[in-house]
């Protein structure tokens, strides 16, 4: 039958994790920005799978997960946009080297 | 005709926006500030004579009770101090006079200033607006109704005196225009003279006018001069006499700084130092006669004090009229500067007035005011015209030479001479004002000075004793006879003989803006005697006699035409001047003066004015000066200058010890070391900021998981 939450909470933790790991370990920003991809990827499947095992009869989770999705569409555009933006006038994407706020 | 009246507060008010107007917008143009001052002063004529023939034609309700206007002027608590304006026979008399004397020396000082020529005088402007400031103060005393414009308008009159007397003394001194630095000391010196000898007798009017407004609550001179308030006043005593004895002393005691009379006679000689005109209209014929004219319009005052007790204040007017009157034509014999014979011999006139007004005769006293003002203004205008012509010769004689260092002053009558024949106009105007000062038949100075006389003739006579008025007649016929002496002494240096300076040979005519004006005054002084000519049954008397006629305590009555007095002052008339000329006429320089010859140490005397300056010097200056050198040594040395250093020391040693507190302690420990400690920490803190976005991550995950160890461990 259906597999059972903590199944679905390990997989989500772990996505999370490597999500995680990608974001702090990552020097290319396109790299960061799939980090945060995944860890958003991780908070919808815990959405879903709360929603499916506790609260079937309501639709929040699932309607949740949707508005997490769009936003994180908005969230990869923006994100894009200002990494091509960086990389027109540095010549580099790597995070490290965008040091221009730094004392 | 009464509204006509209402146009009188206009007469003071056209010269006074003439001076306004040339002080603030056209003081940079000089023919168009004395086209205003002139135009100011011809207005308030045309005014001045629609009011006296309104006046005339009034008949005796407006000679006498006349016409006022009440102005509320100082609400003070619970009383209104009200200024006026009042016309009435008095008024009118002078107002014909006044304005008319005032706008022929306006005329005149267009060209004595030299109006468009190279060497204009530089403040040509600023003498206009002085002179116009000047008149509409005269003209306000005469239109007054009450003791506070009078004042006002007395004040001002003080102020525009002292003006132009130091008129130049902001001239630098200038070898081309023989102007050296000794006479511009000497006109700041005579300006301050002036002032501060006029400024006695105005201390002793205004107690005198504060006296009387505390007794009687009123300052009008209708009002006082009700037969009730004179007696109130008589009622009271003050300091052992009436009160009303004492105010009229200290208004006569203004009246003798004002007019120059002795003691207080001093400053009018050396007043002579302003320009020739300011001489003429204020030290001769207007503002000196003002004394004359406060004593005739508060006659009521000296007369009531007689009715209480006998030693009032009218004698003492006739007493001090009688020695001016000497002491000025006994000095004026003695004088080379041909301005200062004439200011010696206003000094003896305005005695004469004093005399008359001292014997009660309103009109005496005020009929010699008014022939005086238009026979001295016309002396003092021939003067100034001689002088010019002079001044013109020396340039000429020297043909702007200025090597020459000799001594030369345009106004010393022994270098002059033999000038009828350069300035014939001159001569004629003069030769007119002299006759009239001296009183030869018909001319203006005879009809007043005679009326004088007889008035004093006639009160001897009806008293039969060696009384008061016959020494006043005494001292005013001998007078006559050193009038006749000096001007004759005055006509023979100046215009006859041979010149005794190049100046006088070079000299020429001045312009006609200077000799018109003196032969319309010489007209005058020719006939203006006619008004109160006893063969024509003194009109004047009748024209303003009267107008003391309500206080009950003034009667007057025209004294007929005594042959006996009019023949003596006659006679030493003409022997004075036939003496006075014929022994002057050939004087030559280096030549001892024929006077000193007859006179011998007496001339010395008289050269040196009885030594009234010199006893003043010693008596009044020098203590003065002792006294403020005392007081400037306690001021400067001793005590006050001493004790005001140790507080200044004090308080420097309280501001060094201030001045450490402040930059040790509050400078260095707390301004300064707050701001180091906040550099250093922030040094210290800048290195948790490495600008790294994953390190920032790292940290707020880390802290998430310590968060949630703690949460899920307790």
């Amino acid at each position: 039958m259906a597999i059972p939450l903590p199944w679905w909470l390990t997989v989500a933790a772990a996505l999370f994790a490597i999500g995680l790991y990608g974001v702090l370990s990552r020097r290319n920003a396109i790299g960061v920005l799939l980090g945060i991809e995944l860890m958003l990827n991780a908070a919808n499947i815990n959405l879903v799978a709360f929603w499916r095992h506790i609260t079937p009869q309501a639709l929040t989770g699932q309607v949740f997960a949707i508005f997490v999705i769009g936003i994180a569409a908005a969230e990869a555009a923006a994100g894009l946009a200002i990494i091509i933006s960086a990389y027109r006038r540095r010549r580099t994407v790597v995070v490290d080297e965008l040091d221009t706020m730094r004392w | 005709m009464e509204f006509i009246f209402n146009l009188t507060p206009l007469i003071p008010l056209f010269p006074l926006l003439a001076f306004a107007t040339i002080v603030l917008l056209t003081h940079r143009h000089n023919r168009l500030s004395s086209s205003i001052a002139i135009g100011g002063i011809a207005l308030s004529t045309a005014f001045g004579w629609t009011l006296v023939l309104a006046t005339i034609l009034g008949g005796e309700h407006a000679w006498v009770e006349g016409w006022q206007l009440r102005v509320p002027w100082l609400p003070a608590g619970t009383t209104v101090l009200e200024l006026g304006f009042a016309v009435d026979g008095f008024t009118a008399a002078m107002l014909f006079m006044v304005p008319f004397v005032c706008l022929m020396i306006f005329i005149y000082s267009q060209g004595y200033m030299k109006l468009g020529q190279p060497d204009q005088d530089p403040r040509y402007a600023r003498f206009f607006a002085y002179i116009s400031l000047f008149a509409a103060g005269m003209l306000g005393l005469v239109v007054a109704r009450d003791l506070v414009l009078l004042f006002i308008s007395w004040e001002v009159m003080g102020l525009c005196s002292y003006l132009l007397i130091g008129f130049w003394s902001f001239r630098r001194a200038d070898s081309e225009h023989h102007i050296d630095a000794a006479q511009v000391v000497r006109a700041r010196q005579a300006a301050l003279k002036a002032f501060i000898t006029t400024r006695i007798g105005d201390v002793l009017l205004f107690s005198g006018i504060a006296l009387l407004y505390s007794y009687t609550g009123t300052l009008t001179f209708r009002e006082l001069f009700r037969p009730e308030t004179l007696e109130t006043l008589q009622a009271i005593s003050l300091l052992g006499m009436p009160a009303v004895t004492v105010i009229a002393l200290l208004v006569f005691g203004g009246a003798v700084g004002k007019s120059a009379q002795f003691p207080l006679h001093v400053w009018l000689p050396d007043a002579m130092e302003g320009p020739t005109p300011v001489s003429a209209l204020i030290h001769a014929a207007t503002m000196v006669a003002a004394g004359v004219y406060l004593v005739a319009r508060t006659l009521p005052l000296f007369i009531a004090g007689f009715a209480v007790a006998d030693a009032p204040a009218l004698h003492w007017v006739a007493v001090i009229g009688a020695i001016t009157a000497l002491l000025g034509a006994t000095i004026g014999l003695a004088q080379d500067d041909i301005k200062r014979v004439l200011a010696y011999s206003t000094i003896s006139q305005l005695g004469y007035m004093m005399m008359g007004l001292g014997l009660g005769s309103l009109v005496a006293g005020i009929f010699h005011l008014l022939t005086h003002a238009f026979f001295k203004a016309l002396l003092f205008l021939g003067a100034g015209s001689v002088i010019h012509g002079v001044e013109h010769g020396y340039h000429a004689a020297t043909h702007g030479d200025h090597a020459h260092t000799e001594h030369f002053s345009p106004n010393d009558m022994k270098m002059m001479g033999g000038l009828r024949h350069r300035m014939p106009r001159t001569f004629v105007a003069y030769l007119a004002g002299a006759l009239a000062l001296v009183g030869i038949v018909p001319f203006a100075g005879f009809w007043s000075k005679d009326e004088i006389l007889a008035e004093a003739f006639h009160l001897w006579r009806a008293d039969g004793a060696l009384n008061l008025p016959f020494w006043v007649w005494l001292a005013g016929t001998l007078g006559a006879f050193f009038t006749a002496l000096y001007m004759g002494r005055q006509l023979g240096l100046v215009f006859w003989g041979e010149p005794r300076h190049a100046a006088a040979r070079h000299a020429h005519e001045s312009p006609s803006s200077m000799t018109v004006p003196l032969l319309i005054l010489a007209l005058f002084a020719l006939l203006f005697g006619f008004v109160n000519a006893p063969f024509l049954g003194s009109p004047l008397h009748h024209f303003m006699g009267d107008v003391h006629e309500a206080s009950e305590v003034v009667h007057a009555e025209a004294i007929p035409f005594n042959v006996t007095v009019a023949g003596i002052s006659t006679v030493l008339a003409v022997a004075g001047l036939l003496l006075g000329w014929g022994l002057y006429r050939n004087y030559r320089v280096g030549q001892v003066e024929p006077f000193r010859m007859i006179l011998g140490p007496v001339f010395t005397l008289l050269r040196n004015k009885y030594y009234i300056d010199e006893f003043y010097r010693w008596a009044i200056i020098r203590p003065v000066v002792w006294l403020s050198e005392f007081c400037f040594n306690i001021d400067d040395r001793w005590i006050i200058d001493p004790f005001v250093d140790l507080v200044g020391a004090a308080g420097r040693a309280a501001s060094d010890v201030a001045r450490v507190v402040d930059s040790v302690v509050i400078d260095r420990w707390f301004v300064e070391g707050t701001a180091q400690l906040f550099n250093a920490a922030g040094r210290w803190l800048r290195y948790s900021e490495t600008g790294y976005v994953q390190n920032y991550l790292l940290v707020v995950a880390v802290t998430i998981l310590l968060l949630l160890g703690l949460y899920l461990y307790f």
